[in-house]
C-alpha cells in the first residue's frame, strides 16, 4: 500500500491529518505551548478543567484565549480524578465550559506514585459517559482484554499507556499493544511513556493509530523543537508501518549480487 | 449571605444571581462553567438562577494538562 492511500485518522466521525495528539501541561507559558503546537502539526490538544483561582487577575490570557477551540480540537480530560464519580463530573463541566464538545478523555488514576488506571472506575465511568452522550476516547492500561471491554462499551478510541505517564521510558510492552491493535476496531493511540522521537516511531510502527503525549515536548530541553521532531516520528512510523518492515534473519543477506565476481 | 465557591466561604449579597457572583469575582471576560449544589448550570441560566443562604458553587475553566 502506498503512503498517499493511508487513510487519515478518525475520531467519532471527524477526520484529523496529524496523527499526534499533545498535551498543554508543564509549558513556560501559552506563548511557548502556541508554538510547539504548531511545530507538531497536532491538531488535538488536551486540557484539564480546574477551579478558577479566585482574585486571579482577569487581564491575563487563558489557555482558550490563545489555543482557540475554533482553531483545534480541544479534548478536556479529567487527570487528577481517583473515582469514577469525580471523572463524570468533570467531563459534565468540560462540555458545559465548551458549549456542548462531546470529546472528552478519560482518565482514573489508581495512584499518585504510578498515575496508573484504576480500570475497574475507568469502566465504570466510560459506561455512564457513553450513556450520556459522550465521545470517549479513554487512557487504560496495556491490558488486551480491558482495552476490548472498554470498546465494547462504546469508546471511540482506546489509548493505552506505553509506560507511566511523565516516565518517558518508552513503549514497555510492545507485544501487548500489538494484541491490543489485533483485535480493535477503534482507534488505538499510545497515551503517556513516550520520551524521545524514537518512541513515537516505535508506538506508530506498531501499527497504533496515533501518540498522545505532553512532557516529552513539554520538559525537552528545547520544547518547540522537540515538537517538530515528534510530528516527523509519528509520520515516519506510519510510513514505516504502511510501507511493510522487511524480515528479520538470524543471518547476512548479501545486497550485492553474488554472480558476476571476476575474481 | 455565606456561600461556598470553589471550597471557601464568600459573604455575598442577598438575592444575588450566578451572573452577579461571575461579575463580583471579576471572572466576566473568561470561559467558565459552573456547577450549583453539584449540579451543571447552563450557561443560558446564570442570568436567572438567585443563589441562596449555603449554597454550594464551583466554578471551573480550562487549563494546561496532558
Amino acid at each position: 500500500m502506498n503512503v498517499n492511500t493511508d487513510k487519515p485518522l478518525q475520531v467519532a466521525g471527524q477526520t484529523y491529518k496529524s496523527r499526534l495528539i499533545i498535551g498543554s501541561g508543564k509549558y513556560r507559558d501559552f506563548q511557548q505551548n502556541r508554538q510547539a503546537l504548531q511545530a507538531s502539526g497536532a491538531e488535538i490538544i488536551t486540557v484539564a478543567i480546574r477551579r478558577v483561582n479566585l482574585g486571579q487577575n482577569r487581564e491575563e490570557p487563558s489557555l482558550l484565549d490563545v489555543i482557540s477551540p475554533g482553531e483545534y480540537t480541544i479534548l478536556p480530560n479529567t487527570a487528577g480524578c481517583y473515582t469514577a464519580e469525580e471523572a463524570v463530573r468533570t467531563c459534565r463541566m468540560a462540555r458545559e465550559l465548551l458549549d456542548g464538545h462531546k470529546l472528552v478523555k478519560l482518565e482514573v488514576l489508581g495512584d499518585q506514585t504510578t498515575l496508573y488506571p484504576d480500570v475497574t472506575e475507568t469502566l465504570s465511568a466510560a459506561a455512564t459517559l457513553v450513556k450520556d452522550g459522550f465521545d470517549v476516547m479513554v487512557y487504560t492500561s496495556d491490558d488486551p482484554l480491558v482495552a476490548k471491554r472498554l470498546e465494547e462499551l462504546g469508546c471511540v478510541a482506546v489509548m493505552p499507556l506505553g509506560a507511566p505517564i511523565g516516565s518517558g521510558l518508552g513503549i514497555r510492552n510492545p507485544y501487548n499493544i500489538k494484541m491490543i491493535l489485533e483485535n480493535a476496531t477503534v482507534p488505538i493511540i499510545v497515551d503517556a511513556g513516550v520520551g524521545t522521537a524514537s518512541d513515537a516511531t516505535i508506538a506508530m510502527e506498531l501499527g497504533c493509530d496515533g501518540v498522545l503525549m505532553n512532557t516529552a515536548i513539554a520538559e525537552a530541553g528545547d520544547p518547540v523543537l522537540m515538537a517538530s521532531a515528534m510530528r516527523k516520528a509519528v509520520e515516519s512510523g506510519r510510513e514505516a508501518w504502511i510501507a511493510g518492515r522487511m524480515p528479520r534473519r538470524l543471518y547476512a543477506s548479501a545486497s550485492s549480487p553474488v554472480d558476476g565476481t571476476f575474481f | 449571605m455565606q456561600i461556598k465557591v470553589n471550597g471557601k466561604n464568600l459573604e455575598v449579597a442577598e438575592h444575588v444571581t450566578v451572573q452577579g457572583l461571575i461579575q463580583f469575582l471579576d471572572l466576566g471576560n473568561g470561559r467558565v462553567a459552573v456547577e450549583l449544589n453539584r449540579e451543571i448550570l447552563p450557561r443560558s441560566e446564570h442570568d436567572t438562577q438567585v443563589l441562596r443562604q449555603n449554597d454550594i458553587v464551583e466554578i471551573v475553566q480550562a487549563i494546561g494538562g496532558g
